[in-house]
């Protein structure tokens, strides 16, 4: 079984970020940048499948600029067999992604296809809902456990009451949660053989899609600040003030 | 302008995220129209008439939707929802499996967890853990959106009379089956709409120790949350996590007790009215975001305020 695990390069999760002053954006100038953390899950889930020997081959993808190349050789140390970087320097929405993955689908024919849940600068938790919609395929969402077998894959998901499991017939779309699994780190042998596995890079005109997109970014500001507010020497004064002071107990 | 907003509900009761969305419908401006998609799921129905600002409810009965199962749902909004303006949902684990493959459907982009409405096109949300605020224009036939309880206070649940329209259309895409699913059974309000929240960290040790908050949390009528370090070691169960892809919650008090406060789990309660945080390390970021900050051992300090409160 084939499965494609779709990565993104985004910032570091550290990283606290700042608004740039024309309000155009955050600045990303000299900020570390890492593989999505939901993504590493994604990629640790396939590899996982790999080793029980599930999954057969396992193909890596991102959408991205050309230092994306980094996230997919992070990912080929840790047990892809090869990538594939869908080159783009502009910032794609969802749908746009989406529609570059189906593409991506259609050449490589995976049976499963895993990605993490949402990306941590964009937040948007869309891509792999939007995937399954394009590709018709069923989709388990917010992963915390995958068993395949046969045609079909168990799905047990987070939701907001406790944990739910669905039967999707595979092919199959998965997005990853936290506790789907703990991702492994890069051996320093695995980080060089990965600088000899195979990496495609394919454009979207060459694959035919068109990432114009419906919403705009009209601009990006920084959150109303919170400011600390005061200690309080016990837990008597603690009280005091939230019956008299803050009146909410 | 006429605008569909799903309804959040397990067929028995309407859940309350479905009254904040309707308040974002309602600052849109035009006619809402809400869909009932379950399975026996009338009483939910008739709730739904009976929300103020609601002028039609459409009900979708099939046991294709009894369990939200988005191949099946996705088709049904999809189909509906091409005479609409706007498709809102609440941006709840439910809203968030459904509403893109909706989008997708509709070869749109789609708007998540928006937490205010500048205009019928304009929308604002937090990107990067809610570092940042970005105000999205949407130029789409049919803007697609998922909602942020938290940004709207709830409209009435009662007021209205809408009428109750039955929806024949059946979708059922054989791709996807439920096989079970594990809730939690808890007497204490739900996180995401408790006045009150008493969340523990790393700092609480282990999962026994959460009883010290779980008695605290009965004495004040709270809910009783987690940040993720408390979840990942498994003290608690994942419903209970809140932060930046846990539930967002911004209650009238929050009590942090034993959270460092990392920038993912600020994310999740920052708008909350009071914070308070307990923690022993005075260093922690927790009380840069605090109104009141203790610095003591929790183990001591919990039982007291128990006492006291």
């Amino acid at each position: 079984m084939k499965v494609l695990v779709a990565v993104k390069r985004v910032v570091d999760y550290n990283v606290k970020v700042r608004v740039k002053a024309d309000n155009s954006g955050v600045d990303l100038a000299n900020v570390k940048m890492s593989m999505n953390p939901f993504c590493e899950i994604a990629v640790e889930e396939a590899v996982r499948l790999k080793e029980k020997g599930v999954a057969t081959e396992i193909v890596v993808v991102s959408i991205g600029p050309t230092t994306a190349q980094e996230q997919l050789r992070t990912a080929l140390a840790l047990g892809a067999d090869r990538a594939i970087l869908v080159e783009s320097a502009e910032d794609l929405t969802s749908l746009a992604v989406a529609k570059l993955l189906k593409a991506v689908v259609d050449k490589e024919q995976p049976q499963l296809v895993i990605l993490g849940k949402q990306a941590i600068d964009s937040d948007n938790n869309q891509t792999g809902q939007m995937l399954a919609a394009l590709t018709g395929y069923g989709q388990g969402t917010f992963a915390s456990k995958v068993e395949v077998s046969g045609d079909s894959v168990a799905v047990t998901r987070e939701i907001d009451g406790g944990a739910q499991t669905v039967s999707l017939k595979l092919p199959a779309i998965v997005t990853t949660d936290l506790r789907l699994n703990e991702p492994r780190y890069a051996s320093l042998p695995n980080i060089m053989k990965a600088k000899k596995k195979p990496l495609e890079s394919l454009t979207p005109q060459a694959l035919g899609v068109s990432t114009a997109s419906t919403n705009q970014t009209v601009k990006v500001e920084a959150p109303a600040a919170r400011s600390a507010g005061i200690k309080v020497k016990s837990v008597a004064e603690l009280v005091e003030k939230l019956k008299n002071e803050a009146k909410v107990i | 302008m006429t605008i569909l907003v799903i309804a959040e509900h397990d067929n028995k009761v309407l859940a309350p995220a479905t009254l904040n969305t309707v308040a974002a419908a309602v600052k849109i401006g035009g006619d809402i129209h809400l869909l009932v998609a379950g399975e026996g799921a009338g009483p939910v129905a008739e709730a739904a008439a009976k929300i103020a600002g609601v002028s039609k409810v459409l009900h979708a009965d099939n046991a294709a939707y009894a369990h939200q199962l988005p191949e099946n749902v996705a088709p049904l909004v999809a189909e509906l929802g091409k005479g609409y303006s706007h498709i809102l949902a609440a941006a709840t684990s439910n809203g968030k499996n459904i509403l893109p493959r909706v989008a997708a459907q509709l070869d749109v982009d789609q708007i998540s967890e928006i937490i205010s409405v500048e205009s019928a096109d304009t929308f604002k949300r937090p990107i990067y853990a809610g570092n940042a605020i970005a105000t999205v224009q949407s130029s789409a036939a049919i803007k697609v959106i998922t909602v942020r309880a938290t940004g709207f206070d709830p409209v009435a649940a009662e007021g209205g009379s809408a009428a109750v329209e039955a929806v024949s259309a059946a979708h059922n895409a054989g791709t996807s089956s439920f096989v079970g699913e594990e809730l939690a059974k808890s007497d204490r309000p739900e996180l995401t709409a408790a006045k009150i929240v008493v969340s523990g960290g790393r700092g609480m040790q282990n999962g026994d120790n959460f009883k010290h908050l779980y008695a605290l949390a009965d004495k004040l009528g709270a809910a009783v949350g987690a940040s993720r370090a408390a979840v990942d070691a498994g003290f608690v169960p994942n419903d209970m996590q809140v932060g930046q892809t846990g539930k967002i919650v911004a209650p009238q008090l929050y009590i942090a007790v034993g959270i460092s406060g990392a920038i993912q789990h600020l994310a999740g309660m920052k708008d909350s009215k009071v914070i308070v945080a307990i923690n022993k390390d005075e260093e922690a970021p927790i009380f840069q975001v605090a109104d009141y900050g203790l610095v003591a051992d929790l183990f001591e300090a919990v039982p007291e305020l128990e006492k006291l409160v």
